[in-house]
């Protein structure tokens, strides 16, 4: 077995299976937002702000952003070990990975916490 | 017919060159590559590359024909080269060169030493032998067949980025062989190994290795296979 700390759940299978759930619950939230637009081509802002005010869509779309943060991370997660690695770029490796590693986090609660602001705030 | 070479010697030469040899073949015959190889030999003698039994059942002439894996001894070079084309031999990709098409085939056993390729069965045997029924058996098609040529590995993007974790193809075609085996009795532990973000999971279902497997094996389903056992025991 391959030790790694910095996954998403200290599991392959566990990642595995949260990139594709996540990918189910993004694909499901794509379709909701595209078939809004072709229920109603013709909606103006205030009606489209009023789907989002909405407790369903505002429960939905926490768990899509929370969903598109999970993705994201095990998605960049195994970007930066397929690329950063010894291999490609010798002893200094690890650093740079851990540097990537650390902006994709931080990237990525900007967005979750920005994104609850947007859904949630008044 | 023209054949380019990949020549280099680690120890003396700063980095590796392609050599091309004219060869005579002679009329109305489909040599195979190794042929080509042997009759190369002939106008240089330099030149370093693997072979054995000649008919695909050894796996030492795995190498990079005309840009595709495969066993220089079975494959004709009516199928990789075209009329009036050279044939472009190199190396498997991915692994250390030692001299010329000859790898370090090291990392690849690593891998497969980690998956236990043999039966572990902690019962008490019985007098003759472990029977097994015919439809048990014949899970086992399609994966003991196996020569270990690396072909399938060392045309895998996953394993050339990760060749010390991903253990590749060839290895967990042999790990998925004892998991599906009724008579081993080690699954949990064998599967236990296998739940890391690398070891398994690192497959992206890219199918190279299906695509160069000169025994017309199906890594990627027995890789498919295997996830599913982890699922059923994992969750």
């Amino acid at each position: 077995m391959v030790t790694n700390a910095s996954n998403l759940g200290r599991s392959g299978l566990f990642d595995w299976l949260m990139q594709r759930f996540s990918a189910v619950i993004l694909g499901a939230y794509a379709l909701c937002i595209i078939g809004s637009f072709v229920v109603n081509p013709d909606m103006n802002h205030q009606e489209w702000k009023a789907v989002f005010e909405s407790n369903v869509m505002r429960i939905f779309s926490l768990i899509a952003l929370l969903a598109l943060c999970v993705h994201a991370w095990v998605g960049m997660w195994t970007i930066s070990t397929d690329y950063l690695t010894s291999l490609q770029l010798g002893e200094r490796a690890t650093f740079f990975r851990l540097l990537f590693q650390a902006g994709c986090a931080l990237i990525i609660c900007i967005y979750l916490i920005w994104g609850i602001q947007i859904f949630w705030g008044s | 017919m023209l054949v380019s070479i990949y020549r280099y010697n680690p120890e003396t030469d700063l980095k590796p060159v392609m050599k091309d040899i004219e060869i005579d073949l002679p009329e109305g015959k489909d040599l195979m590559v190794l042929d080509v190889l042997e009759l190369a030999k002939q106008k240089d003698s330099s030149v370093a590359y693997r072979r054995s039994c000649r008919e695909g059942v050894c796996g030492s002439d795995g190498m990079n024909i005309n840009g595709t894996n495969g066993l220089a001894c079975i494959t004709p070079i009516s199928q990789v080269v075209k009329p009036g084309k050279k044939l472009v031999l190199r190396p498997l990709p991915g692994l250390p060169v030692i001299r010329d098409l000859v790898v370090d085939l090291s990392i690849f056993y690593k891998q497969f030493e980690k998956v236990k390729p043999f039966l572990i069965n902690d019962t008490t045997p019985p007098a003759i032998e472990r029977l097994q029924s015919p439809e048990d058996r014949a899970k086992l098609d399609g994966l003991y067949e196996c020569i270990l040529c690396a072909c399938c590995s060392t045309n895998c993007p996953s394993f050339w980025w990760n060749p010390d974790k991903f253990i590749g193809p060839a290895g967990l075609l042999q790990a998925y062989r004892f998991l599906a085996d009724t008579r081993d009795t080690a699954d949990a532990e064998r599967l236990a190994d296998l739940d890391d973000p690398f070891s398994v999971f690192r497959c992206r279902g890219i199918m190279n290795c299906v695509a160069v497997c000169p025994k017309g094996l199906n890594p990627t389903r027995a890789i498919g296979h295997i996830r599913s056992m982890l699922i059923q025991h994992g969750t």
